[in-house]
């Protein structure tokens, strides 16, 4: 595997979806084209159906696009890619295994030695010391998605596929997981592709937020967002170039939802 | 105690059941020679103890050696099924088929081309507890996530290391629902096998106290082979206990005692 120095990390080339079952034809995406440099961090927000998470998947090669390429670390994505971690909605823990052996399961997968002095820096990262032994039943909502970023971190992926991770959390919860990925992809320089729903949560993490169409999807703006790299959340949700990001995203994706 | 809890109720309705039985047969509602006393079945039990446990025996060494059988068959022909479509749409038919045939409506022909010795009647309880290992082994594997096969498929394991690690623990509580639902028809397979052809076991005592109208021995042929499957049944749960504690101790205790 070759990367070329200053490649994106993510490139996605003029890619269409369809997706054809025996009654009906259903265009996922059309033409989407997307560059993601090395370390970014970037939102893609969209009505539901839009296909964000097709392009994710796309990314990770779990799905072939029907036309176009993806590159992923300067590499053309033929099949499921390796080097990245990927974090669902719902958290998808194994329930047999304690929180720290459900991290671990990507390690055990990889064939990776001496994880675990890396699991347990993870899990005193994201604040779940203490827990390690505890059955994903025994945890919280936003607990399990915490067991389910460090397994997606464990090998040190260069990208981090979320799709909408945070979506199936109360909204207190939520912030403080946005403050801690924002803390967590500081630290780890990761390039991350993010699927929301949330405005403000795509707005307060990112570099840029893309706003997509609905149905066939396709990518309507790429906004850039311009805050300062240490942000506190509500300092942040005060800033002026917090609320005027917002509101284009907003406006954009209501005018896209008028007929 | 959680188990004197759970146990007081079904126990009562035992000792209930055992005082109407004294009641009819000591007030000579019932002849003995149609229903025998408690008393009277339990002189046989202690009096015949040899005879009656050794046809035990045969008839345990039966039922747990189909029941084996139809177990790994079953396990075996579900992961085959699971993982192949061709083998499952060519054996899914034949084997709903053979599940229609009454087994029962086979055993004489095992006996014509198997005589009367052990084979047929271990076939006889393969043939009945396989249908259950098979379905619950099938659903068991399908229920496995999607998003955690995907994730799986990130993380480069290879199918072999997915089944070990994901798919089959996650199969197991299905498995052993299938299993517990087995193990009692195996133990009716067993005593039919004896029933068309046999000179032991506890089918044969039956018959031959059928044949005598000596009702005692045949009560205490009925209660001891209720009590084979009970046993066995009870077996199956502690296995179920030791190796799936995770998800035992998610169910509540009315549902451990149903089948």
């Amino acid at each position: 595997m070759t990367v070329t120095v200053g490649t994106a990390a993510v490139e996605i080339d003029s890619v269409a979806v369809h997706f054809r079952s025996k009654k009906i034809d259903v265009t996922a995406l059309r033409e989407v084209s997307l560059d993601v440099a090395p370390g970014e961090f970037v939102s893609i927000v969209g009505p539901s159906g839009c296909g964000k998470s097709t392009l994710l998947k796309l990314v990770s090669g779990l799905l072939k696009p029907s036309s176009g390429k993806v590159r992923l670390l300067g590499d053309v994505v033929t099949g499921p890619r390796h080097d990245i971690g990927y974090v669902f909605q719902r958290a998808a823990l194994l329930e047999w295994r304690s929180a720290r052996r459900n991290i671990l399961l990507q390690a055990e997968m990889r064939g990776m030695p001496d994880a675990g002095k890396r699991a347990d820096e993870l899990i005193e990262m994201t604040g779940l010391r203490g827990f390690e032994d505890a059955l994903p039943h025994e945890l919280s909502g936003g607990m399990q998605q915490r067991v389910a970023l460090c397994r997606a971190l464990l090998h040190r992926p260069r990208v981090l596929l979320m799709d909408e991770p945070f979506g199936a959390l109360d909204a207190l919860t939520r912030e403080q997981m946005n403050v801690e990925l924002h803390r967590i992809w500081r630290e780890t320089g990761t390039t991350v592709l993010l699927v929301t729903h949330s405005i403000a949560e795509s707005v307060y993490l990112s570099n840029r937020v893309v706003v997509m169409t609905p149905r066939p999807g396709a990518v309507q703006e790429i906004i850039d967002v311009d805050l300062p790299v240490e942000r506190d959340y509500s300092e942040t949700m005060a800033l002026p170039k917090f609320s005027t990001a917002a509101a284009h995203i907003r406006e954009l994706l209501g005018a896209s939802m008028r007929p | 105690m959680d188990w004197l809890e759970r146990s007081w109720r079904p126990v009562l309705l035992l000792v209930a059941c055992l005082a109407v039985w004294q009641l009819v047969t000591t007030t000579g509602l019932i002849a003995p020679y149609l229903v025998p006393s408690p008393a009277a079945t339990l002189d046989v039990l202690v009096e015949k103890q040899a005879y009656i446990w050794h046809h035990t025996w045969v008839t345990t060494y039966e039922t747990v050696l189909g029941f084996l059988i139809a177990a790994v068959v079953g396990v075996l022909a579900a992961v085959a099924m699971v993982y192949s479509a061709t083998i499952e749409k060519t054996l899914y038919p034949i084997l709903l088929f053979a599940q229609v045939v009454p087994k029962i409506a086979i055993a004489p022909l095992f006996v014509v081309w198997l005589g009367f010795g052990l084979v047929p009647k271990v076939l006889v309880a393969v043939l009945i507890a396989f249908f259950p290992v098979v379905i619950s082994m099938v659903t068991g594997l399908k229920s496995v996530d999607t998003e955690m096969l995907e994730l799986a498929s990130t993380m480069g394991g290879g199918p072999l290391k997915t089944f070990v690690k994901i798919r089959f623990p996650a199969s197991l509580p299905h498995l052993f629902a299938g299993l517990k639902v087995a193990v009692t028809l195996a133990v009716t397979g067993a005593v039919v096998g004896e029933f068309v052809g046999a000179n032991e076991g506890l089918g044969f005592v039956i018959l031959q106290a059928n044949g005598n109208i000596d009702t005692p021995m045949l009560f205490a042929g009925l209660i001891v082979m209720s009590l084979v499957g009970v046993l066995l049944f009870v077996l199956l749960e502690l296995a179920e206990r030791f190796m799936l504690p995770w998800h035992v101790s998610r169910r509540t205790s009315a549902v451990t005692t149903t089948i």
